[in-house]
């Protein structure tokens, strides 16, 4: 085994015409927290849903835990999962009973004493009983992420993870992240457009931009190299740079 | 199965699923209801039907019980395809695909829990007609006996093969053909001889007709109620046919489900 949990090598997806990753290589430690930052359309969710087995890579590998993605996925979900605004629980179901679910689809042992310690840790108690469909858009994405933590996974892969939460909320989540992050040694990868978030929680950073990976290095050395104070002004220095993926945007800027 | 890793195949896995479906059913009432609704409205329609042309048809004097047999079976037909196609529909609703396969879910756990709850949704709509039949009707469709099993075991499995065809659509163009996982299943409708004898049709209608095993089916039927013969022949063809259905439907839904990941549809479950 080597000594990371994600090994991305030369990755490419076309669609049609479209390629919407390029030659993309990357590789996570084991127990690091690493950012996948982007503008919208930079291929970040792409390469998730890459890594994640939901699309096909055109070229390229995946190795996750030492397996490989593409041949040998279904040996590595079970220690995988994942959260994201974008792909909903079932709505007519509560909370209770969509935990339960996913609990029992990664194989969870003592169900009961699992949610009921994931509903203490992300405050969802209240909920637990509620419908799926009648929470708010903060409180799907605390579910989300207790879905995403039910079978203690040792990788988790977190598409904004702190969407539409008021400030105390998310501020509370990354607290937890760090914490869970800390006890068992997870390996995290996650994308966001908070870059107070990638500061505080990330150990290293991968920067895409139309389908490739334009820098990458930890948080502080970004920082330092672009002469900037926060990766907020690192972010838009290169989006900038490069110019945007939209001309009216960068015209705008 | 416990010669089988638990990566390759989970009987917990198409439970966790099979638990999914039977929370959905339970928690909506209008759902229950209508898995009994329309076989019901249907038996009832059909019994009247019976009941006027038992006294102006020497062809359906002879067996009283054809019509209604013939709804009730075409219903487990009907059933059998929404079962698998419906609530297969429901997870892109609910556009979940995204957790449901970056889950250790494999597509044909998936299948099985789709054909599994089809089955107990089937025998909620049908055998609910078909019980309510005795005491309107004075028929019982259970007087069949074995052969009963076969037809509606046949029937069952041809519902799914649809089914899954439907699923693979679904999975290739979206929700848009949402209208077709509906409605398709009555193209076989009038090549399946029904209410009549496959012979009532042209010639040429004839030899499509006995490419579905629906037709084998009723024609078993009413061979059955008729001269109280189960007629071997008709089983073996119908049994080869629904192998090769099921075969085509697992096929296409393998392979649906290979390009949607190729295409990127897992996430974009909509029209």
């Amino acid at each position: 085994m080597s000594g990371h949990a994600i090994v991305v090598e030369q990755l490419r997806k076309d669609f049609a015409k479209v390629c919407a990753v390029r030659d993309v290589s990357f590789c996570v430690e084991y127990g690091a927290t690493c950012a996948l930052l982007g503008a919208n359309g930079a291929g970040k969710t792409t390469t998730l849903a890459m890594l994640l087995g939901l699309i096909e890579p055109t070229a390229g590998s995946i190795h996750i835990l030492g397996q490989d993605m593409v041949r040998d996925r279904y040996r590595v979900l079970p220690c995988m999962n994942f959260s994201s605004p974008y792909v909903d629980l079932p709505q007519r179901l509560t909370v209770a009973q969509n935990l339960a679910i996913y609990a029992r689809l990664y194989g969870v042992r003592r169900v009961k004493e699992r949610l009921q310690d994931l509903a203490t840790e992300l405050e969802l108690d209240s909920l637990m009983a509620r419908s799926y469909r009648t929470l708010s858009a903060g409180q799907k994405t605390r579910v989300t992420l207790a879905k995403a933590l039910l079978n203690r996974p040792q990788v988790v892969l977190l598409d904004e993870p702190t969407a539409s939460l008021d400030p105390d909320s998310a501020d509370r989540i990354r607290a937890y992240l760090s914490r869970y992050q800390e006890t068992t040694a997870a390996t995290i990868l996650l994308a966001s457009h908070n870059m107070t978030e990638v500061e505080r929680l990330c150990s290293e950073v991968v920067i895409m931009r139309a389908g490739t990976i334009v820098d990458c290095d930890t948080p502080g050395k970004l920082i330092e190299r672009y002469g900037r104070k926060t990766m907020e002004e690192v972010f838009l220095d290169i989006a900038r740079e490069h110019g945007s993926n939209d001309a009216r945007w960068t015209n705008r800027s | 199965m416990p010669w089988l890793p638990e990566h390759v195949f989970s009987p917990g896995r198409i439970g966790a699923m099979m638990l999914r479906y039977l929370y959905l059913l339970r928690g909506s009432w209008p759902r229950l209801v209508e898995q009994a609704y329309w076989p019901t409205v249907q038996m009832i329609i059909w019994g009247f039907i019976t009941q006027f042309f038992a006294t102006n048809s020497t062809w359906v004097a002879q067996a009283i019980g054809v019509l209604l047999s013939a709804v009730l079976l075409w219903d487990v037909l009907f059933r059998a395809q929404l079962g698998v196609s419906v609530v297969f529909m429901e997870e892109m609703f609910s556009r979940h695909l995204g957790h449901l396969f970056s889950s250790p879910l494999r597509a044909y756990e998936l299948m099985v829990s789709l054909v599994s709850i089809s089955l107990l949704r089937t025998l909620i709509g049908v055998g609910t007609a078909a019980l309510l039949a005795i005491p309107l009707y004075h028929y019982s469709i259970f007087s069949m006996g074995l052969p009963l099993l076969a037809f509606f075991s046949l029937l069952l499995v041809f519902g799914w093969a649809i089914g899954l065809m439907m699923c693979a659509l679904l999975l290739r163009f979206g929700l848009g053909v949402e209208s077709l996982a509906w409605a398709s299943i009555f193209a076989l409708a009038p090549i399946s001889g029904i209410y009549y004898p496959i012979s009532t049709l042209p010639v040429w209608l004839q030899t499509i007709a006995w490419a579905v095993p629906s037709s084998h089916v009723f024609e078993g039927m009413r061979a059955v109620l008729f001269y109280q013969h189960f007629d071997l022949a008709l089983f073996a063809q119908a049994t080869a046919l629904v192998v090769v259905y099921l075969a085509l439907g697992v096929w296409l839904f393998l392979k649906a489900f290979e390009v949607a990941r190729t295409l990127g549809l897992l996430l974009q479950s909509n029209e």
